[in-house]
């Protein structure tokens, strides 16, 4: 693939460009695309996963096209479970030895979520494009970064020829004002959006507005991780000083933050004011128009809570989680798992005294890694069990036994609910 | 021109289904076994050779993992849906498994039907009902890769990476 572009159909080209559009622009060399268009683009960042390595997925590279551009981060099985994911660590050691990737995070004290450790060392740079073999990439987009998940064979594609192509759709623009209401967050926001406007497949979600002073980094990637059960390409946040002194704490290196044009061409424009909304609960088995206030489904009994993932298991999401656990006990006969989204979280959550807090209440800390969210390891559900989950997916089979019934919400929804045994609204326990 | 007998799916069918998370590391041939083993137990032995799925909107909502690969692997002639999830989308052209967008398709067929696709002209025949729909094209290059057999062949004869057998 080269990096023509086709261009097809936009309704005025004299218009500006979201955010994504000019991303892509610049990543593939022309001044302007738009929806319709297919983008052939460099990519700045590849993120290998220790999935990249199962047998399954695996082929031998034989040229990487820039080792500094990659990143290896082990995290979907760490520290290895079974000899399986042990062989794929030993296969993943190996190509990182080979190719010299400096950049490198394996079990230890940089270990965590690849989304949650990319974005805490800031490799991902506002207005650069980002490709890893995982859905929730679009967590990048936080930092104004074009990241989308890819296949195995397109991160292979990506990794050794330094290219990859997005079709591009158009976008849809969300403006956020007012100020979070105590015990709601943008978890309560994901569910909102996904309720009320359900998918966005072959769309891009773009995020801005005057609630962005309020809202943390941390708050934000919970909302762009999001994005891929809205299955949008991309989602991405505006930039602002927030972002900018972020990036500049944590990576020298210089980048652009790309704003989108004040003529940019939205297919639609949401106005949401964050004041109104409440706690809310994604019922079993699909994310997308699934949700309820958590009322409606209050009272329901769980065996397990898990709070984690890379879209749940941030420094903030923790601190929530305490709060609510403070001076309370964990029902008897459920499980609340917590699992930070990195070490450096787990390290900074422990300082802050939020574990004592958790540990207290009765909650089992677990080290980070991706774990109870796919059904993995530490946390997986056996037949006719319930659980809520601060996670990213309530699929049916996901968390483990297809007969479990998985509901989704907010960490201090789900803190509230393991301490009632039952789903509960964190207002009222 | 590719024909086939039909299978049904509704809206928002996820990756999960088609490729259980415990089985990520599995072998492909475990992975195929799976396909849809907690909604549609049994269905993978009801299979015939150049069976199509229709889909409604959002077909393959999840993660990254390689389910089309599975559909490709049980011999699955392509898969039509209302609107397909772009992840899922790019998997099916890296992996060479034929998945096309068409609105109208989950209302126009039902069951056990014969559907004829036409890329030639980006036609959808119900053979049954003898109703025609309009697929929507795809950028030449996506259905090229998608129909030769998708990218490690290309990345293969590039020297890119090993060829399978001798990796």
């Amino acid at each position: 693939m080269d990096g023509v572009i086709s261009r097809k159909h936009w309704e005025d080209a004299r218009m500006g460009m979201t955010i994504i559009e000019k991303i892509l622009a610049r990543a593939s060399g022309a001044a302007k695309i738009g929806p319709g268009d297919l983008a052939v683009v460099d990519v700045d960042l590849c993120v290998l996963i220790d999935l990249s390595f199962s047998r399954a997925s695996w082929r031998e590279v034989l040229k990487v096209h820039d080792p500094e551009k990659a990143v290896v981060v082990f995290d979907h099985d760490v520290p290895a479970s079974n000899r399986d994911t042990a062989a794929m660590h030993v296969r993943g050691r190996e190509f990182v030895r080979r190719f010299g990737i400096r950049r490198f995070h394996d079990v230890g004290p940089d270990q965590g979520i690849s989304h949650v450790v990319v974005a805490e060392n800031a490799y991902c740079l506002p207005g650069t494009v980002m490709a890893c073999s995982d859905s929730h990439t679009c967590s990048a987009g936080a930092l104004n970064c074009a990241a989308r998940g890819l296949g195995a064979p397109d991160l292979l594609y990506a990794l050794t020829t330094g290219k990859t192509w997005f079709r591009v759709g158009e976008t849809v623009r969300y403006d956020l004002h007012g100020k979070l209401g105590e015990g709601v967050s943008t978890k309560d926001l994901f569910l909102y959006i996904a309720g009320s406007h359900g998918d966005h497949a072959n769309q891009n979600v773009e995020f801005g507005g005057s609630a962005l002073a309020h809202l943390s980094i941390d708050a934000r990637r919970t909302l762009t991780t999001m994005g891929a059960e809205l299955s949008a390409e991309f989602a991405t946040f505006e930039p602002d000083q927030v972002l900018i002194d972020y990036v500049k704490a944590r990576n020298p290196a210089p980048f652009e933050p790309q704003y989108p044009d004040p003529d940019a061409d939205y297919a639609t424009r949401h106005r949401i004011e964050l004041d109104k909304l409440s706690p809310m609960v994604a019922l079993p088995d699909r994310v997308i128009r699934n949700a309820v206030p958590v009322e409606e489904a209050a009272g329901e009994p769980i065996q397990q809570a898990f709070i984690g993932s890379c879209a749940n298991g941030t420094l903030d999401d923790l601190a929530e989680a305490a709060r609510v656990l403070a001076g309370r006990r964990v029902a008897p006969g459920v499980r609340l798992l917590v699992t930070p989204g990195s070490q450096r979280i787990a390290a900074a959550a422990a300082k802050a005294g939020y574990v004592q807090t958790l540990l207290e209440a009765g909650a089992v800390v677990t080290p980070a890694t991706c774990g109870a969210c796919y059904g993995g390891h530490m946390g997986v559900l056996g037949p006719g069990e319930t659980c809520i989950t601060a996670s990213t997916r309530n699929f049916r089979g996901r968390m483990g036994d297809p007969t479990a019934r998985i509901y989704m919400a907010s960490p201090a929804t789900v803190a509230a609910s393991a301490v009632a045994g039952r789903i509960a609204h964190p207002g009222r326990i | 021109m590719i024909s086939g007998r039909v299978w049904k799916f509704g809206d928002d069918i996820n990756t999960d289904l088609m490729l259980p998370g415990p089985l990520l590391t599995a072998s492909e041939e475990e992975q195929r076994r799976a396909v849809f083993s907690a909604n549609r137990p049994g269905w993978v032995d009801q299979l015939r050779s150049g069976d199509i799925i229709v889909g409604g909107r959002n077909f393959g909502t999840g993660s990254s993992r390689p389910a089309a690969r599975s559909l490709r692997n049980l011999g699955l002639g392509a898969l039509i849906a209302e609107s397909i999830n772009g992840l899922f989308f790019r998997n099916a052209v890296s992996f060479g498994f034929v998945a096309l967008e068409c609105p109208g398709v989950h209302a126009a067929f039902e069951e056990a039907h014969t559907a004829e696709i036409s890329i030639a002209d980006w036609t959808l025949r119900n053979c049954d009902t003898g109703a025609v729909l309009a697929i929507s094209p795809m950028p030449e290059r996506l259905l090229s890769l998608m129909t030769s057999g998708g990218i490690f062949p290309v990345l293969e004869a590039e020297g890119l990476i090993a060829s399978k057998a001798a990796g």
